[in-house]
């Protein structure tokens, strides 16, 4: 373990890839999040068996990053949303050879252009699989400094153990705001389980082929069968999530990533003006936490959805609470941030609500 | 110089390109079809183990615009 | 009597899948004879494009990824940068590499990487069935030019290995064909040349090879190879276009 240091988050997130032996990164630059490949140029710089590479375009990085994951490297790219939107043909791909790699998408405003401020509007995005074809993409959520170092860490072992590309979804402000991180301890690049399928030329074995092109369609088919099998065998595995003061709640607000701070923080003056408020943040987007929330569904009033976003995530909650009890949305889209006093406003008026129809 | 062609008649497509480069002329198309519905080439010498008298000198030339690596090419040593 | 022309070691025992005449199969032969005397099958990666060519690595018994269509040269450069010491080669049709993956194409050109490109050139995208390419000729019929290619509406045929050449980590260009003997063994000269020029680190190296397409042309095999000598090598001149190797 390192000892506690305070960096933003983006360098928080290139140093834990360092450490989680990723020794590839390709990117393009674009706000905000150009200080990951900064710091990634400046660390590869000093390690000879490190390479970076500033491609010409986010779908030249992503192919890049298929060249490289070929060859058994643990490989990183990162962009913001119009650039993650070219890169879908890549994870695409990525997903149908079954080769993993790491993308972080540091949401913005959008559609289009959009603006550069912090934004949660790719979830359907990232969590749907995003190019063509029937795939999803490991999604995971850090909401804290900490969490961004540890789940860089969860996402380069998950994609290595499930040959599936993952994806670290944060935002603008989660990638420049500064806290105190601890590192795990670097792992031993060698001493990372051998990949029998990577490409390194045929020597003393045969030839491999890396490949997503099955034009009989029962070969196409059987590919994404096995494809379904391992994304049940991850939801079973990896789904999880923070429960925050839920055991006696009866309004519970479901957010993500630093719009689950700001739940928090309305969750806090609410409590101090008695309502019985709780949090569920999921961690990993996709799989989606359905289980938990479905079991405690049933005890709520209500459920509040809260997204920097128009609403997205609200349609995995709806789905996972099957009309359990009311669900309801409240999203600020465009890279406008909301205040936990304003998210406190829209619990007390839902609590106020829950108390006159339970009197 | 004495040399020998030999077709894999099963490889061949029939799109004549050996026939348009060999000096002495001496490849023809087949009258019957191979199993994949092609006319394949074949030598139009005599018999391709009297070798004195096929007229085929080994150039290699069918070989080298053979797009199916169908020909292979046999040629006496040079002594 | 000797064998002395036969299958080369690298090149698996099947059959092609490509039409009667084609281009490709002679090339992927050429390549495969370069990997054989170079020495290099157990040290090289090959990256297939999309097109008629995708199932080249049902032929090339060396290790293949398949790239997404016109990004050879991006995959290209993520092997090579992690495995320097292996030989990295792209295998790309015209609509591949000269239209969707010119961005890719022109800045690994740019960057030197130390990557060879097969440029299989025939003037018409063949897999999706003889639509008009960045290289079809001013006036050619296909399927998506049926009056011929007009250079006022759908531009001139473009020299990609021209534009490469002028970057600067270009290092050996050379435009050949495969439409008779003796381009053939000069292809083979020249893709041999492309290999060596990575193998000693000098830089990117492109063979561009002007191949019938004898079913999109709809052609006879023999009247396709007339056709390049006579029609296509006018505008896609056959030459060495960079050598500062």
């Amino acid at each position: 373990m390192s000892a506690k240091t305070l960096m933003r988050g983006t360098h928080v997130l290139g140093e834990a890839a360092i450490r989680s032996g990723c020794r590839a990164y390709f990117g393009y630059p674009i706000t905000p999040q150009n200080e990951l490949p900064e710091y990634m140029s400046s660390a590869f710089a000093k390690m000879p068996d490190a390479v970076f590479v500033q491609a010409e375009s986010e779908l030249a990085s992503i192919n890049m990053v298929i060249g490289a994951s070929c060859t058994g490297a643990r490989v990183m790219t990162s962009s913001s949303s119009p650039g993650v939107s070219l890169k879908q043909e890549g994870i695409s791909y990525l997903a149908a050879m079954e080769l993993p790699a790491v993308i972080v998408n540091m949401m913005r405003g959008g559609p289009g252009l959009g603006n550069i401020a912090p934004a949660q509007s790719d979830y359907f995005q990232a969590t749907r699989g995003g190019g063509h074809g029937d795939y999803r993409v490991i999604v995971l959520a850090p909401a804290y400094g900490q969490e961004i170092a540890d789940m860089t860490r969860q996402a380069f072992d998950l994609a290595d153990k499930y040959r599936t590309p993952v994806m670290i979804l944060g935002d603008g402000m989660m990638g420049q705001m500064m806290e105190p991180v601890i590192f795990p301890d670097p792992v031993d690049v060698n001493a990372l389980p051998a990949k029998d399928w990577a490409l390194t030329g045929a020597k003393d074995r045969p030839s491999r082929i890396i490949r997503s092109l099955w034009l009989d369609p029962p070969k196409e088919e059987e590919l994404n069968w096995r494809l379904v099998r391992k994304y049940e065998v991850i939801t079973e595995d990896i789904t999880d999530q923070e429960i925050y003061l839920c055991d006696d709640a009866e309004i519970v607000i479901v957010a993500y990533g630093t719009a689950a701070r700001i739940a928090k923080g309305a969750v806090h003056r609410v409590r101090s003006q008695g309502v019985k408020a709780g949090l569920y943040r999921p961690k990993t987007l996709w799989p989606f936490p359905s289980h938990e929330l479905a079991a405690m569904s049933k005890d709520l009033h209500h459920i509040l959805v809260f997204e920097m976003s128009a609403g997205q995530m609200v349609e995995d909650v709806r789905l996972s609470v099957e009309g359990r009890c009311p669900v309801s949305f409240y999203g600020r889209p465009g890279g406008v941030v909301s205040t936990p006093e304003e998210i406190a406003g829209v619990l007390n008026s839902l609590g106020a609500n829950v108390v006159k129809k339970s009197a | 110089m004495k040399g020998r062609i030999n077709i894999d008649r099963e490889r061949c497509k029939g799109c004549e390109l050996c026939m348009t480069v060999c000096p002495k002329k001496k490849i023809g198309i087949s009258k019957k079809l191979n199993t994949k519905g092609y006319y394949p080439a074949e030598f139009s010498g005599d018999t391709p183990q009297d070798s004195d008298k096929t007229g085929c000198t080994g150039c290699s030339l069918c070989a080298i615009i053979c797009p199916d690596v169908a020909i292979e090419v046999y040629r006496e040593d040079k002594e | 009597m000797k064998k002395i022309f036969s299958r080369p070691k690298s090149l698996k025992d099947v059959p092609f899948h490509y039409c009667p005449g084609c281009g490709h199969s002679v090339i992927h032969r050429l390549v495969c004879e370069v990997i054989d005397e170079l020495g290099i099958q157990d040290n090289c990666i090959g990256v297939p494009p999309a097109g008629c060519a995708v199932l080249a690595y049902n032929y090339f018994d060396v290790d293949m990824c398949e790239a997404p269509h016109g990004r050879a040269a991006a995959v290209a450069t993520g092997i090579k940068r992690m495995l320097p010491d292996r030989v990295v080669f792209t295998y790309q049709g015209d609509g591949d590499i000269a239209a969707i993956g010119t961005a890719e194409t022109i800045h690994a050109a740019n960057r030197g990487e130390r990557v060879t490109s097969i440029f299989v050139n025939n003037a018409v995208y063949g897999m999706t069935g003889g639509q008009m390419a960045p290289t079809t000729l001013p006036g050619q019929v296909t399927t998506t030019s049926p009056g011929g290619r007009s250079p006022l509406r759908d531009g001139n045929p473009l020299d990609l290995s021209a534009m490469l050449a002028l970057a600067a980590g270009s290092v050996y260009i050379e435009r050949t064909t495969v439409a008779n003997p003796k381009g053939v063994n000069r292809t083979k000269k020249a893709i041999r040349k492309a290999f060596q020029v990575q193998m000693e680190d000098k830089g990117f190296s492109l063979v561009e090879i002007l191949s019938p397409c004898p079913t999109n042309w709809k052609m006879t095999p023999t009247a396709s190879i007339h056709w390049v000598e006579e029609t296509m090598s006018k505008i896609f001149p056959i030459q060495v276009i960079k050598d500062v190797a």
